[in-house]
C-alpha cells in the first residue's frame, strides 16, 4: 500500500490556498496537476539543454535531440507501440484526430462514405470528422447510448457498413466516465475490415495502454491528462498506414530535399512533425511517464476507485441531486445536476470552499442533449485526492443548498 | 456539517436575496404575443439560452417585454430584473441603462448610476470575472433585438 501523504508531497500545487481554503482539486478530467519531477525536468531543460533538435552538430543540440528522442522511446514503451516511429508528436489529442481526419481519411473519402462515431464523444472527436465530411460529401453516423450512458452494442452491426471508412470512439467518456469495451469494439470493426481510431485522452490517467493488444489503427492522447505538460500529445498509428499517408503540415524538419519544383519528405515520424517541435514538453511528457512508472499503479487505481465509489454513494444521498451516467464500468468521473441550482452556480459556490470542479457541457453538447440537460457539474478524481476532500465537497454542496434555500 | 461564516459572507455579495428570489420566481417569464422585437442569446461555455420579446410602440417606449430560456442563477435573475427595469422606459433610457449596467460590472471604481435601481445588486458579480457574461447575456440579447440583428447573439 502506498502512502497518500507522500504522493501529495510530489505535487506542489496541492498545498495552494484558494479563497482562504486549501485547494481541493477535483477537475482532473480537464487536466491533471504536475509532479515536482515534471516541473524540475522542464526547468532543467531550459537551464541546461535548450537548443533546436535535429539541426546542428554542436553538443547542446545533440543533447536536446537525445533527450527529445528518448522521450519518444518512453512513450513507445509506455503504450506498447511496436516501432518508435509509430509515435508522432502532436499538440494533443485534438491535433492527433485532425491529423488522421485530413491525412488518412480525406484522400480516400467519397460522397456517401460513412464515418462512425458514438453519442458520447468529445467535440474533438466529432468536429474534425464533420469538417472532412463536409469537404468530401461523406456522412457521420452515430452509435447511440442508453440511459445509463453505455453504448448500445446491439446496434453496432447495422452501423458498421460497407461504406464505413473509419470507426472513431472514446476509450473513456470525459463527461460521464463510461469505460467502453474498447477491445470488443475494435474487433467488431476489424471483422468488417474497418479501421479504428481510439480517443485515449481520458484513458492515459486511468488505464494501462497497450496499442498492440488493442490492435487499433490509431490512438490519440494528451500528456496533460496524465500528469505531463500541456501542449504535447501523441498520435500512435500503425506504421504501414502512416507510411502511406501524405504529410499533414509542410515546413522544416519534415523534408528530405526541397527545390521549387519538388519536395521529398522525411521518413516517419518526422514526416508528420513540421517545424520546431515542442521539445521541452515532449521531454516533460517523458518525465511524467518515468514518474508514473515508479508508482504502484495497481494500488493507486484501487485507491482512486475507492474514492470514486465513496463520492458516488455520498452524492446519491443528497436530496434533489441526480447523477448523469451510471455505466457499469466507470472511471473516476461523476457528472451530476441538482434541482434548483444550475451547475454554473454550483461551481462558483463550491469554489468559495476551495473546491475546483467543472461546470459546463464538457465539450460534449450532443451528450448533454441526450440527457436533456444544458450542462452538468462534474467531479473527477486523481490518486492524489483524499477522503477528507470528499467530505469538504459534500459540505460545499450543502452550502449550495443553503444559498438557494433548497431542502 | 459545519458551515463557516467566511463562505457565506463572500458568497452573499454575489447571491444577494433579490437575485435568489428572481432565480426562484423569474418575473415576466414567457413568450409575448405580437412582439415588435425579438432575439435569442446564447452563452456557449455554460449552455445558457435566452429568448427575449419586446413590444415597442411608435413613440419608442418599451410597453412590454418578456423572456424565456434556461440558465444559471445570475443570468436568470439578470434577465428577470432587466425586464422589470425596462418596462415603460424609452429606447434612449434603455440604452443609457445598458451602458450604466455594463460599466457597473466591468469598470474598476465605476460609480453606480442612480437609474440602476435594483440592478445595483449585480455589483458583486464584478469580483467573479467568469460570471460577468452570465449577468450581461440578457442585455446583449436586448441590444441584438433592438438593433434587429439577424441570427443569434453569443457571449463568446
Amino acid at each position: 500500500m502506498f502512502n497518500i501523504e507522500n504522493i501529495r508531497k510530489d505535487f506542489p500545487i496541492l498545498s495552494e490556498v484558494i479563497n482562504g481554503k486549501p485547494l481541493i482539486y477535483l477537475d482532473n478530467a480537464a487536466t491533471t496537476q504536475k509532479p515536482q519531477a515534471v516541473i524540475d525536468t522542464l526547468k532543467h531543460y531550459y537551464e541546461h539543454t535548450n537548443a533546436n533538435v535535429h539541426r546542428s552538430v554542436y553538443t547542446l543540440s545533440e543533447r536536446a535531440t537525445k533527450e527529445y528522442e528518448a522521450a519518444r522511446d518512453k512513450v513507445q514503451k509506455y503504450i506498447h507501440a511496436t516501432h518508435r516511429e509509430e509515435v508522432i508528436w502532436v499538440r494533443g489529442t485534438t491535433e492527433a484526430i485532425n491529423l488522421v481526419a485530413q491525412s488518412f481519411l480525406r484522400p480516400q473519402l467519397k460522397a456517401g462514405d460513412e464515418i462512425l462515431i458514438t453519442a458520447m464523444e468529445h467535440h474533438a472527436n466529432i468536429v474534425p470528422w464533420q469538417l472532412v465530411a463536409e469537404q468530401t460529401g461523406a456522412v457521420i453516423k452515430v452509435l447511440p447510448i442508453n440511459d445509463q450512458g453505455e453504448l448500445i452494442l446491439d446496434e453496432l452491426d447495422n452501423l458498421l457498413t460497407s461504406r464505413t471508412k473509419l470507426f472513431a470512439f472514446t476509450y473513456i467518456s470525459n463527461a460521464i466516465g463510461t469505460i467502453n469495451p474498447v477491445k470488443w469494439l475494435i474487433d467488431k470493426a476489424h471483422e468488417k475490415g474497418i479501421p479504428v481510431l481510439v480517443d485515449g485522452a481520458q484513458a492515459l490517467p486511468h488505464v494501462k495502454i497497450n496499442v498492440q493488444q488493442l490492435n487499433c489503427e490509431f490512438f490519440a492522447c494528451s500528456a496533460h491528462k496524465g500528469y505531463g505538460p500541456t501542449g504535447i500529445g501523441v498520435l500512435y498509428g500503425k506504421k504501414e498506414l502512416l507510411e502511406k499517408m501524405p504529410p499533414y503540415q509542410g515546413g522544416g524538419d519534415m523534408i528530405r530535399t526541397v527545390s521549387f519544383e519538388k519536395t521529398t519528405f522525411a521518413e516517419l515520424p518526422l514526416k508528420f512533425e513540421a517545424g520546431t517541435p515542442n521539445i521541452a514538453d515532449a521531454i516533460g511528457f517523458g518525465a511524467a511517464i518515468d514518474y508514473l512508472s515508479q508508482l504502484d499503479w495497481k494500488a493507486l487505481m484501487h485507491y482512486e476507485h475507492e474514492l470514486f465509489l465513496m463520492a458516488k454513494e455520498a452524492l446519491k444521498e443528497i436530496p434533489g441531486l441526480r447523477i448523469i451516467g451510471e455505466a457499469k464500468d466507470q472511471a473516476s468521473i461523476i457528472s451530476f445536476v441538482m434541482d434548483g441550482a444550475h451547475p454554473h452556480d454550483i461551481g462558483t459556490i463550491v469554489d468559495s470552499y476551495g473546491v475546483a470542479i467543472r461546470a459546463s457541457h464538457h465539450c460534449a453538447m450532443p451528450l448533454m442533449k441526450r440527457f436533456c440537460v444544458p450542462a452538468t457539474a462534474r467531479v473527477s478524481f486523481s490518486f492524489y485526492n483524499t477522503k477528507e476532500e470528499i467530505q469538504v465537497l459534500l459540505e460545499a454542496l450543502h452550502g449550495v443548498k443553503k444559498v438557494f434555500g433548497l431542502p | 456539517m459545519g458551515e463557516t461564516t467566511t463562505n457565506i459572507i463572500m458568497l452573499s455579495d454575489l447571491y444577494q436575496d433579490i437575485i435568489v428570489d428572481h432565480t426562484r420566481s423569474p418575473r415576466n417569464y414567457g413568450k409575448l404575443d405580437c412582439a415588435s422585437h425579438h432575439a435569442e442569446g446564447h452563452n456557449p461555455l455554460c449552455g445558457d439560452q435566452l429568448e427575449l420579446f419586446l413590444h415597442v410602440n411608435d413613440q419608442g417606449v418599451i410597453e412590454d417585454l418578456s423572456f424565456t430560456g434556461s440558465g444559471c442563477s445570475i443570468s436568470t435573475a439578470s434577465a428577470s430584473l432587466m425586464t422589470e427595469a425596462l418596462k415603460g422606459k424609452t429606447l434612449k433610457q434603455a440604452e443609457a441603462l445598458f451602458e450604466h449596467f455594463h460599466a457597473l460590472l466591468t469598470q474598476e471604481n465605476a460609480e453606480a448610476s442612480e437609474d440602476l435601481g435594483k440592478l445595483i445588486v449585480f455589483m458583486g458579480v464584478k469580483d467573479y470575472p467568469s460570471r460577468v457574461k452570465c449577468a450581461t447575456l440578457a442585455w446583449h440579447t436586448l441590444q441584438a433585438a433592438l438593433k434587429r440583428q439577424a441570427g443569434l447573439v453569443s457571449t463568446e
